[in-house]
């Protein structure tokens, strides 16, 4: 009985925005399959009453005063982007035509 | 046994030496170094990018800076490699991937503005595993780089670029990242020396991030002095890391020499229980190069302890879903809009397929699969049984360590179960390549620091002993390392065989 399904891994594909192939399906399902059930271990170890750690060095409320701080130009935050226009980052369509 | 006449045989503290007092001009090792990347990077392919003109041009700066007098760093002059997950100001950085193919950064990060400040020129940029997912570099999406020690085997990874680039004479010191190992195996594996210091210890800010709880820079070498060196030079307080560690950097170059006097009497040393009883992940020729190591620490004084840390036989499934969690947020931003590549932009696709075509065509294997295992152990219905329950048995990993270190002043291991193995042999079975960071996740779950030091040969190959402190004890791992360095009449990074240059 595997832990997960090849449709499951097409289903989470499209949730991270990945065109996966076929192949690539039907490699990842079995190998995730594999990385997964190592995980099930995880199930045995007894956490009641333990806080989950999120950050290895605990620090919280770090703030900093709020003033203007240096930042990049227009020019230097576009010059990476693919495709920019009238200083912007310029986008495909965002509705589909039916919408 | 290679000479030490030529400059590129040098430790980083003497060709330091070398620059401050005259001897030498930072031009003149700078272009050693660059010489030696033109004679033998072809054969090793260490390096995504090199900077012939930058590297000679900060050179030359550094030395007009030295002849006027100012106020100079204690490696200024002095060369470096840099893993290509760090941003690099003009310098092309990709960390690896096709997504970010011909980006050219238009900042640099912390640790970088240190480097530049402290007056050492910087070669190039060095090859890894994409997005730092890997313990082979067999995942760059451009080529594989060769471990100098046997061109037909891997360097480690991630980072097994500066590894080999350190290993291979190409650079005296390097850049790396350690996530779950990434610094510390590659240098196992390839024979030489490296870092992973405290987590907050050294800024994040300007790293393509992996996974923010866990990603650290740290410093490659040849010898624990010269990564100490750097180590002050790259850490220390950042306000622009949120999760920077406001407190003074610990002494590491002043521990690097007191270990160095050979003496560790009254040094508590930990050995695991549960990595003694999973050692048949290991190879015997690792765990014999190990305990020999050993026993030449107690010959300096040092007293061996065994600890109990139950809870490290889970550190590997906990970090495999940690990381990929915290990636596939992280990645997320690779979305064909800000910087990259975009695919199938033709007026026919919606943003939505543009992304998706985008991260299939600029997104290597490994990416994927964490990105998908990642996005699994955060989707409703499996949050809790997963990621929520990694970071609860992280809890318990953090007060083993603590634990632990109420007994002992440092923890010792093999870095990594075996030696640099063959190109192909664990691509296929990604679960087999993980279990290379079996000894190195633990103290990149905690936080603490942990050392890879090299200690001896296993059939021909070298084999690192890791040492691992406490948080902000980062100066205890390496006087531990630099007095096992005292045993040895060679270093071990100098015992590599020749590479056939150009």
């Amino acid at each position: 009985m595997s832990t997960i399904s090849r449709e499951e891994v097409a289903h989470l594909a499209r949730l991270a925005r990945l065109e996966v192939t076929d192949d690539e399906l039907d490699a990842f399902a079995g190998q995730l399959d594999v990385i997964l059930e190592s995980m099930k271990a995880l199930a045995e170890v007894d956490t009641d009453d333990v806080q989950p750690t999120s950050h290895a060095v605990p620090l919280v409320n770090v703030f900093r005063e709020d003033l203007p701080q240096p930042s990049l130009s227009r020019e230097a935050a576009l010059a990476g982007g693919p495709d920019t226009a009238e200083d912007r980052f310029r986008v495909p369509r965002i509705l589909d035509e039916e919408a | 046994m290679a000479q030490p006449s030529r400059i590129i045989d040098k430790t980083a503290a003497e060709l330091a030496a070398d620059i401050r007092e005259g001897r030498l001009t930072s031009v003149e090792v700078t272009t050693a170094f660059l010489d030696r990347i033109e004679a033998v990077d072809a054969t090793v392919k260490a390096f995504l990018h090199v900077d012939r003109e930058g590297a000679l041009a900060a050179a030359r700066e550094a030395d007009a800076a030295i002849a006027a007098d100012e106020e100079a760093s204690p490696l200024a002059g002095v060369p470096v490699a840099v893993k290509d997950v760090v941003v690099t100001k003009g310098l092309p950085t990709t960390a690896a991937s096709k997504i970010l193919e011909g980006w050219i950064p238009p900042y640099d990060a912390t640790i970088v503005e240190r480097i530049k400040a402290a007056r050492m020129p910087i070669l190039g940029k060095t090859n890894m595993d994409e997005f730092a997912m890997g313990s082979s570099t067999e995942y760059s999406a451009y080529f594989k780089t060769r471990n100098p020690w046997d061109t037909g085997r891997i360097p480690g990874g991630s980072g097994g670029g500066s590894a080999a680039a350190v290993a291979a004479k190409m650079a005296p010191l390097a850049i790396g990242t350690d996530t779950g190992g990434s610094i510390r195996q590659p240098g196992a594996v390839t024979g030489t020396f490296g870092a992973k210091p405290t987590y907050g210890s050294n800024s994040r800010y300007g790293l393509i991030a992996f996974s923010s709880s866990l990603d650290t820079p740290g410093p490659v070498s040849r010898n624990a002095l010269d990564a100490a060196l750097l180590h002050e030079v790259i850490s220390g307080h950042d306000p622009r890391d949120s999760t920077s560690i406001d407190a003074p950097v610990p002494p590491v170059a002043e521990a690097a020499r007191l270990g160095a006097s050979g003496d560790l009497t009254g040094v508590k040393l930990g050995v695991v229980k549960e990595f003694a009883e999973g050692a048949e992940a290991a190879e015997p020729g690792v765990i014999a190069a190990y305990e020999a190591g050993v026993e030449q620490l107690v010959k300096l004084g040092a007293e061996i302890v065994e600890v109990s840390c139950p809870s490290f036989t889970y550190a590997l499934p906990t970090y495999y879903l940690i990381a990929p969690s915290e990636a596939s947020s992280n990645l997320a931003r690779y979305d064909g809009v800000r910087y990259g590549l975009r695919t199938g932009d033709d007026g026919k696709h919606s943003l939505e397929e543009v992304m998706s075509l985008t991260r299939e065509a600029g997104f290597g294997p490994e990416v994927k699969r964490r990105i998908i295992l990642g996005t699994y152990a955060l989707s409703a219905g499996y949050v809790d049984a997963f990621y929520g329950k990694a970071q609860k048995v992280r809890t318990l990993i953090k007060r083993d360590f603590e634990a632990a270190f109420e007994q002992v002043d440092a923890i010792i291991s093999p870095t990594t179960p075996f030696v640099a193995f063959k190109f192909g042999e664990r691509t296929g079975d990604p679960y087999q390549m993980y279990l290379a960071d079996l000894y190195t996740i633990p103290s990149n779950l905690y936080g603490g620091p942990g050392v890879s030091v090299p200690v001896g040969l296993a059939d021909g190959m070298p084999v690192g002993l890791q040492v691992c402190g406490p948080v902000m004890g980062d100066d205890i791992a390496y006087r531990v390392a630099a007095a096992l360095e005292s045993t040895q009449d060679t270093p071990l990074a100098d015992t590599a065989p020749e590479l056939e240059g150009n």
